[in-house]
């Protein structure tokens, strides 16, 4: 057990340092960033998913007054480390998904760079490809591991002979689309090379993971790139690590003398170049006792990843350890496919995997004559199922307690499709949440005493929307003991000590925790009468203890549901989330994270699909108009709240990081809520009106 | 984006006069729809004639009773008319369930009649389709087709008219005032669209160069509503619409008799669809729910639903048979909401259908 840092500050429901600048338009985003005589970039993007380039004829585009050169395979600065494909940009003539840059224009207005786009002719020599993930590919293949160092497969007992002898059993298929991430800002880069030091203006979750992987690609030095990033307009993992257009920013600022590159990724070019949730095909097994106790789980689940690299998504993650049951089984297999590559996208694991188990759990439940809730309540397990260690705190079914009585559960009709309003069909539905929780290494806080009572805090850490330019200065307050308004902090810039990146739901608790280990090491170095100019760097505090417990975040998420009796039509007047997240810092940009969470949550239940057409290798609903995401209209009433929690086995802050757990389960919660209203089960996301019609 | 000239209309005569004599250029108005082509690559007009600022803004309710409503007239500002909120309800109502606030706010009445389909294969320069460059095969008749068509089309165009505004004019039975280098002429909106036949690069009848300076109603039928169906609550395009014009002959009756009724419905064909067939079977008719479905089935009859896009027809059914009882007061049968013990259980999924569809 670590020692807690007293709270003061911490807690404290502080509205946003940054809220000012975000609202009066002056926070500068990375394409905002001031440059010099900045050059446009634009690319061309291939139009075949797989072969190779044979020509590119650049004339007509050269020729644009205003275009100052087109970069081509053959004219394109060479990479040091081409081993990564995804970003080998520009490095040889082969093709591995429609939609991958081919070729890219520098000139002196993004209009002239566009106009210019057009008019480069690209020949190509097509080859046979693939881009429909079926779950009988013979060409599906068990990945070594999948992503966060996930094993593959896993058992325990045996499932089969189990499964035979069940009482209830559940069989069934669900699904989940691709996604897109879609953050409001668009993913962006500028960049400037002076012949030794590279500067990368970013959109991204992480600078130092930019700097690291752009040193690599491009042979340099690491001091002589600098990433700067203050402020993200989300990224859900898209931004996690850097995809090819940082690279091809980069490489283009080679060619320039000098001169900045600016690099907007537009909404449509972000469905190839920019990373997207794999569709999930779950099939689930349930055996359980007629009292509803599990007694056989499996999940054999198929992802796709990109031929040319691979992304392993770690959906039976929550599956290995959420239910007790003495016999248990899990796959992965992974079909490659000629598109766009797959890569983080909020709660990446958790989320998907929480639909089709969350989904199987209602229809056991409703197998085995129980109220969902207490169907869980009997399979609640002493241990980790998976690892056998004791939780570190696990709250779940006072998540659904609390969350049936605000809710008002007990107005839930069991029999499906009783209810009626108005032409409605109404129901209510609940499943449960989870997060893992993370603390990352390879974090180093710096704080220095500057004069007048003010202590500098700095850190390469992001503040991807979540809050964290408050989080952080609220947690070095009380790890110095000073009023928040004595702090100065600094992050989203190399020049910062190394920070991980915002994913995982681990930043405030890695950070963070860095951040009281500098300030008591400060204190121990300067005491509490610094001088001037005192200054202390500390790591991370190592935590051995963690390692002997299982340590997650839970929630239980609630939705009301109404579908138009005639129309099919959807809406979730009300969700509820109740979660037990650990020790919250801020509870009003906590509050906002829980939200934007669901929100997401909703999205998935309702709207998001990616289409994928295989006869082309695109997602074809490439904008915002297509693909839908929640309107004002569709979040209705929606509340978050927690029980107070401080986890003494999650490092110094006691927290476990809540970017995630509002995403996980919600989008179940609905289908369940869906299927309570109309007496129809879904199965496959999303679910829209089309499914519901009588 | 390619370079284009720009001209401001200094009168809707030299407009047309100004697009006449150019073979690639365009008018503009609200640009909603029209600028989105122009980044996409989708149009490439050589010139634009501005005609904005043309003083063709206003609603002139006339002694008889018809309505003019000038090409400039905003899409909010014709919703929030009062006298088209009282009178045509389907009108505003289709206004109001287009597009956002913030594109009502630009969009005028003639832009939002000649806005064109969504088809993603068209809106995508780097796929086929017929419509943007005729002879280059349609991908979507075989592709992505929730949003298209299942009446009416054909197999080099499959697309769908986006207009919401323009299914409540084609319920209203309005007309299209276009002036050309010739003079002016008056359309029905019901033919002022086309169906794609052979060439679907055609969405209406104007000739290059006629302008719309008006659209106008007759007078305002005794009952219209529009309702729309959509994948989200605000911000999406029909999968289904309905519009309905309505007149019973005894406004008392228990069982009333309907002596007259114009239906048009959207997302379902290349232009809003009459649906013919069913005014045909309701005129006269009790107004029943039996006979609304009834109605509904006589025109899907003609139906050719695509892969992803068969469930327009209960769809259209039910929606169309809730939008007539709606406007007739009878009340809406047991909608099976007598509960029922998980028909699906641990048995097995019920067949929906649905699972076919997903790609």
């Amino acid at each position: 057990m670590t020692n807690l840092i007293p709270a003061s500050a911490i807690g404290t429901a502080y509205e946003r340092l940054d809220g000012e600048l975000k609202v009066t338009g002056t926070a500068p985003y990375a394409y905002e960033q001031p440059v010099e005589r900045p050059l446009h970039l634009y690319p061309v993007l291939s139009t075949i998913a797989r072969g190779t380039v044979e020509r590119v004829d650049t004339a007509e585009a050269e020729a644009v007054p205003g275009v100052l050169t087109v970069l081509t395979p053959e004219t394109a600065p060479r990479l040091a480390d081409t081993s990564d494909r995804e970003l080998a940009v520009l490095q040889d003539s082969t093709v591995g998904y429609r939609g991958q840059i081919v070729a890219a224009v520098l000139a002196e207005t993004p209009e002239t760079a566009r106009q210019a786009a057009d008019l480069v002719r690209v020949r190509y020599a097509a080859e046979p490809f693939s881009a429909h993930l079926r779950a009988d590919d013979p060409a599906l293949y068990a990945p070594e591991e999948l992503n966060a160092g996930t094993p593959t497969d896993s058992s325990q007992g045996d499932v089969e002979a189990a499964f035979e002898t069940a009482a209830l059993t559940i069989e069934q298929t669900y699904s989940t689309p691709a996604e897109h991430n879609n953050p409001l800002e668009p993913h962006a880069t500028v960049a400037q090379w002076d012949g030794t030091l590279l500067t990368l203006w970013d959109s991204t979750q992480g600078v130092h993971a930019v700097k690291g992987t752009l040193a690599q690609v491009l042979g340099l030095e690491e001091e002589q790139v600098r990433v700067i990033a203050p402020h993200v307009g989300g990224g859900f993992g898209s931004k996690g690590m850097p995809h090819v257009h940082v690279v091809m920013a980069a490489l283009a600022a080679q060619c320039t003398e000098g001169r900045p590159v600016k690099f907007p990724v537009s909404r449509q070019h972000m469905y190839s170049l920019t990373s997207h949730r794999t569709p999930t095909i779950q099939r689930i097994r349930l055996g359980a006792a007629d009292d509803g106790r599990l007694t056989a789980m499996s999940l054999d689940i198929v992802e796709h990843t990109s031929r040319i690299k691979e992304f392993a998504e770690q959906t039976p993650a929550p599956f290995r350890m959420m239910y007790a049951s003495p016999n248990r089984r899990t796959t992965t297999r992974l079909a490659p496919l000629d598109i766009p590559v797959p890569s983080w996208m909020r709660a990446p694991g958790e989320c998907p995997g929480m639909f089709g188990p969350e989904v199987a759990m209602d229809e056991l439940a409703a197998a085995a004559g129980l109220d969902p809730i207490e169907l869980r309540r009997r399979n609640e397990p002493e241990t980790d199922p998976e690892t056998g260690k004791p939780w570190s705190s696990r709250h779940l079914m006072e998540c659904f307690d609390l969350g049936a009585e605000r809710f008002g559960w007990d107005r839930r009709v069991t029999r499906p499709r009783s209810v009626q309003e108005d032409g409605w069909l109404v129901g209510m539905g609940t499943a449960s949440a989870v997060y893992p929780f993370m603390r990352q290494p390879s974090n180093t806080a710096r704080i220095s005493y500057e004069q007048d009572g003010i202590y500098s805090v700095q850190i390469g850490a992001a503040d991807i929307g979540t809050g964290a330019w408050t989080a952080l200065t609220q947690i070095a307050a009380d790890a110095l003991r000073v009023p928040i308004d004595r702090v100065r902090l600094g992050i989203g810039d190399t020049r910062f000590p190394a920070a991980s990146v915002a994913g995982g739901s681990s930043g405030t608790a890695s950070w963070g925790g860095t951040i009281i280990a500098a300030a008591h090491a400060f204190r121990a170095d300067h005491g509490e009468h610094p001088s001037p100019g005192a200054a202390t760097e500390a790591d991370a505090p190592e935590d051995p203890e963690a390692q002997d417990f299982a340590l997650y975040s839970f929630g239980a998420h609630f939705a009301e549901v109404r579908i138009s009796a005639d129309t099919g039509e959807i809406r979730v007047p009300r969700m509820l989330g109740v979660f037990s997240p650990g020790r919250i810092i801020n509870p009003r940009t906590a509050r906002s994270q829980f939200l934007g969470g669901m929100t997401m949550g909703l999205g998935m239940a309702l709207h998001e699909q990616s289409i994928l057409d295989p006869r082309f290798g695109i997602f074809v609903n490439h904008d915002l108009a297509e693909y839908h995401i929640p309107t004002s209209a569709d979040v209705l009433d929606m509340d978050a709240v927690w029980i107070e929690d401080v986890d003494e086995h999650a490092g110094p802050l006691g927290a476990r990081g809540i970017g995630e757990i509002g995403i996980v389960g919600s989008a179940a919660a609905i289908a369940n809520a869906a299927y309570n209203a109309s007496g129809i089960r879904v199965r496959d996301l999303p679910l829209t009106p089309d499914k519901f019609l009588a | 984006m390619i370079p284009f000239d720009y001209r401001r209309a200094e009168d809707a005569a030299s407009a047309v006069a100004l697009v006449t004599g150019h073979p690639e250029a365009a008018f503009l108005a609200g640009g909603t729809n029209l600028v989105d082509r122009m980044k996409l690559g989708v149009a490439e007009p050589a010139m634009l004639v501005d005609i904005s600022r043309l003083p063709l803004d206003t609603v002139d309710v006339q002694a008889d009773g018809r309505v003019r409503i000038g090409t400039n007239v905003r899409n909010a500002d014709l919703a929030a008319n009062t006298h088209i909120r009282l009178r045509y309800p389907a009108l505003s109502q289709a206004l109001l369930a287009g597009a956002s606030g913030q594109l009502r706010n630009l969009a005028t009445t003639g832009g939002n009649l000649l806005q064109r389909t969504r088809c993603v294969y068209f809106q995508n320069p780097s796929t086929p389709c017929n419509k943007r460059e005729p002879g280059t095969g349609c991908s979507a008749v075989d592709g992505y087709t929730r949003y298209h068509a299942i009446l009416g089309a054909s197999e080099d165009c499959v697309a769908t008219h986006p207009s919401d505004m323009a299914v409540a004019l084609a319920a209203l039975d309005a007309a299209v005032v276009v002036l050309g280098p010739g003079g002016e002429r008056v359309i029905p909106v019901s033919d002022f669209h086309r169906l794609p036949g052979t060439e679907p690069q055609l969405d209406t009848v104007l000739a290059h160069g006629e302008l719309v300076t008006a659209v106008e109603l007759p007078p305002a039928p005794p009952r219209s509503a529009y309702r729309k169906v959509r994948d989200r609550a605000s911000y999406a395009f029909a999968l289904v619409s309905v519009a309905a014009a309505l007149e019973l002959e005894d406004d008392d009756a228990a069982v009333p008799v309907i002596r007259d009724v114009r239906i048009a419905l959207g997302g379902v064909a290349h232009k809003p669809w009459r649906a013919l067939q069913a005014e045909a079977v309701l005129r006269g008719a009790e107004a029943t729910d039996a006979n609304f479905r009834a109605a509904a089935d006589a025109e899907l009859r003609q139906a050719r639903p695509l892969g992803d896009n068969g469930f327009k027809l209960p769809m259209v059914r039910n929606t169309l048979a809730a939008v007539l009882r709606d406007l007739t007061g009878v009340p809406a049968p047991d909608a099976g909401a007598a509960g029922t013990d998980h028909p699906e259980g641990p048995d097995g999924p019920r067949g929906t259908g649905w699972e076919d569809t997903t790609p």
